[in-house]
């Protein structure tokens, strides 16, 4: 039985906030194709296309009959616990600050014999268990053996909560609560169990009509002044409470729907780009530091940073055209925070939802995402340590066929989607 | 003649030596750009005029080890500023109607300050009305042409840039002039311009006037000028102040922020 989590004692302001020391990170090629699937929540491993054998370690070719010809497949993770072990000692600094540590055996139905971290309500070997891919907290790819059903406080494991980044009891920061996003992430988030939500807001006195004092009323919302086009603004707020933040939620964004003719001169593209792009970058260098700081401060350590950004970051949307190109320059900065902020132990969840049910689509046509439904989906892969999430129909669609070829689909956009 | 004995650079060295000696005094009807102070709001899906904005371009740091100095940027209509006749498409024809042609010589010229704030305390719709103006005749004399019509309202001690707005779901809600008044000082009185410490010269609701926005349709379409988010309004006299309204030198700008500067007699 896992412990349900307890709300731990207030911090010893006189002792050293512990520093993070992740865990070891360094994959070949090959094995990055596992962590790359683990980022969207999925256990993937190579398939022979010759000899039809899965395998693991990862490798160039296949273990048994040379073909090169391997394909990543997503596996349902079910096997054997043939036997398991606890690690009382460790020279590994991320494993040594956390001992003990169990480890297991599985035998995979598909195959392949792997060593897998261990749940806590998997205890005796031997027994089935559900194998699923995790980013730990240098964000690379782990195998976890889970038991077959989900058991009471599952979430709580200790060792799973290195993995994860719940905001259950945690300190928030959503960066815009005048959005109905920004709205719907804050509700969702205090469903979730948050302990604190702060709310910024930019230009207060366009409150009105915005349902921003609905979210104001709830006991756990705080609101602040933020506007991330402001520096000042931004570098103030991060004084004031960047030490106390655990997950950013950076949802503030400009959405205009122009392309380069519809709209003359370059006023609605700065403002986007103002907002998307460098709003961002202000963000993330005023509370980066802080985040990182705190990425081992107890069991309600810093944990996530969450970018939403949208599908057209990976492909221009023509009749959005310049929100497109704001977003791809969000979407690339969130790669540079992501390589700055692993190594620090706090996970970038970059989030790409499709068109968003608001005001700004409302010529588009359904589908269109709720909301509420990108709310759920940032809490879901806050809860599963996921890093790239697609929200949606339209979002899987496009990501679809943007894996099977950018280039076709650059056409299709072209000639209308 | 001596060109320094004649008795208009008598008056200019009278002046000076009030300045130095305090006789006259200045007082800054500026408001301070920051980014806190808020923008004029149009629809969303209209061009915005950007707020004030400043960041460093270094402190004494790695980026510039011996200065400090900042980048800024913001709207011709940001702050305290001047809105010359071609802000308005009722001005847009005429000459000298963008703030690099305008006659300099009007840019110190008198004012009048009609008080308002008590009306604009209980009713922050309030316009001022042609009545108001006579009445400030009937009191102070008779508007002198080429004066500075300014409209003292307090608006500028609201602080809270929320409440300096102060928006609801109908719009902003900030006093200003009647369509009747803006013309009567037009045609009657022929002012230099209109003076406000909301954050246009036009009331918050002016939209729903006839015309809309009287202020800027009539003073902009007759090359008059706007001030607007003036403060310290309450330290000038009713009439005798002499304002210094010089804006930016941009071309074929609409207007821009400004310091305006008033001298008064002590």
């Amino acid at each position: 039985m896992t412990m349900p989590l307890m709300r731990p004692k207030r911090k010893n302001p006189v002792q050293r906030t512990r520093q993070m020391n992740v865990p070891p990170w360094a994959r070949g090629r090959v094995a990055l194709s596992l962590t790359a699937a683990a980022a969207e929540g999925r256990f993937e491993l190579q398939l022979c296309r010759d000899c039809g054998r899965v395998q693991y370690p990862p490798r160039e070719a296949c273990g048994h009959c040379t073909s090169p010809r391997l394909q990543w497949r997503a596996q349902s993770g079910a096997g054997e616990l043939l036997a398991l072990t606890t690690l009382h000692h460790s020279n590994d600094l991320f494993f040594r600050e956390r001992l003990p540590w169990r480890l297991g055996l599985v035998q995979l139905d598909a195959g392949p014999t792997v060593v897998t971290h261990l749940h806590g309500d998997v205890t005796a070997a031997p027994a089935r268990v559900s194998v699923g891919a995790r980013l730990d907290r240098a964000g690379r790819a782990v195998l976890i053996a889970f038991p077959p059903e989900e058991t009471p406080h599952m979430a709580d494991d200790p060792m799973l909560r290195e993995m994860s980044c719940d905001p259950r009891m945690r300190k928030l920061l959503v960066t815009d609560g005048m959005t109905a996003v920004g709205q719907a992430a804050v509700r969702a988030l205090v469903k979730a169990g948050a302990d604190l939500v702060w709310v910024g807001h930019a230009e207060p006195w366009k409150r009105h009509g915005s349902g921003l004092d609905d979210i104001a009323s709830l006991p756990q919302v705080t609101l602040v002044p933020l506007d991330l086009s402001n520096e000042r603004s931004v570098t103030e707020l991060a004084g004031e409470i960047g030490g106390k933040v655990d997950i950013v939620i950076n949802n503030a964004e400009v959405h205009r729907g122009f392309g380069i003719g519809a709209r003359r001169g370059t006023d609605a593209a700065r403002a986007e780009m103002e907002i998307n792009y460098f709003g961002a970058l202000r963000l993330a260098q005023a509370f980066g530091p802080a985040l990182k700081g705190r990425a081992a401060d107890g069991v309600l350590n810093a944990t996530a940073w969450v970018n939403v950004l949208s599908i057209y970051a990976l492909a221009n949307f023509p009749p959005h055209g310049t929100f497109s190109a704001s977003k791809a320059a969000a979407h690339s900065l969130a790669q540079c925070l992501r390589a700055e902020m692993q190594p620090a132990g706090i996970r970038v969840v970059n989030v790409f939802p499709g068109p968003i049910d608001d005001d700004w689509n409302q010529n588009l046509p359904p589908p269109k995402l709720a909301p509420e439904a990108l709310a759920k989906a940032i809490v879901q892969a806050l809860r599963d340590g996921v890093e790239d999430v697609y929200p949606g129909d339209v979002a899987q669609e496009w990501l679809e066929r943007w894996r099977d070829d950018p280039r076709v689909l650059q056409r299709e956009l072209a000639a209308g989607g | 003649m001596n060109p320094m004995t004649t008795p208009n650079a008598q008056l200019l060295t009278q002046l000076a030596a009030a300045l130095q000696g305090g006789g006259i005094e200045v007082v800054d009807l500026t408001q301070t750009l920051s980014p806190e102070f808020p923008q004029i709001a149009l629809p969303p899906e209209m061009g915005q005029c950007w707020p004030f904005r400043i960041e460093e371009i270094s402190h004494y740091d790695e980026r510039g080890p011996g200065w400090y100095w900042n980048n800024f940027s913001c709207g011709e209509h940001t702050g305290t500023h001047f809105d010359a006749p071609a802000h308005w498409i009722s001005g847009r024809h005429l000459p000298h109607g963008t703030v690099d042609t305008l006659p300099v010589q009007r840019l110190v010229a008198p004012a009048c300050v009609i008080d308002c704030h008590q009306q604009a305390a209980a009713d922050p719709d309030y316009l001022l009305s042609v009545a108001d103006i006579e009445a400030f005749e009937a009191a102070h004399g008779r508007i002198a042409p080429g004066s500075w019509l300014l409209m003292r309202t307090d608006w500028s001690k609201r602080t809270d840039p929320e409440a300096y707005q102060n928006f609801d779901e109908t719009g902003q809600h900030t006093p200003g002039p009647s369509s009747e008044a803006v013309q009567f000082l037009v045609e009657q009185r022929d002012v230099l311009g209109f003076g406000s410490e909301a954050i246009g010269t036009d009331a918050g609701q002016g939209f729903h006037l006839r015309p809309p926005y009287p202020c800027h349709y009539y003073m902009h379409g007759a090359g008059r000028w706007g001030l607007q988010c003036l403060s310290n309004l309450d330290r000038l006299p009713p009439t005798g102040s002499l304002l210094i309204t010089p804006p930016l030198k941009i071309e074929k700008g609409s207007g821009s922020p400004l310091r305006v500067l008033a001298l008064i007699a002590k």
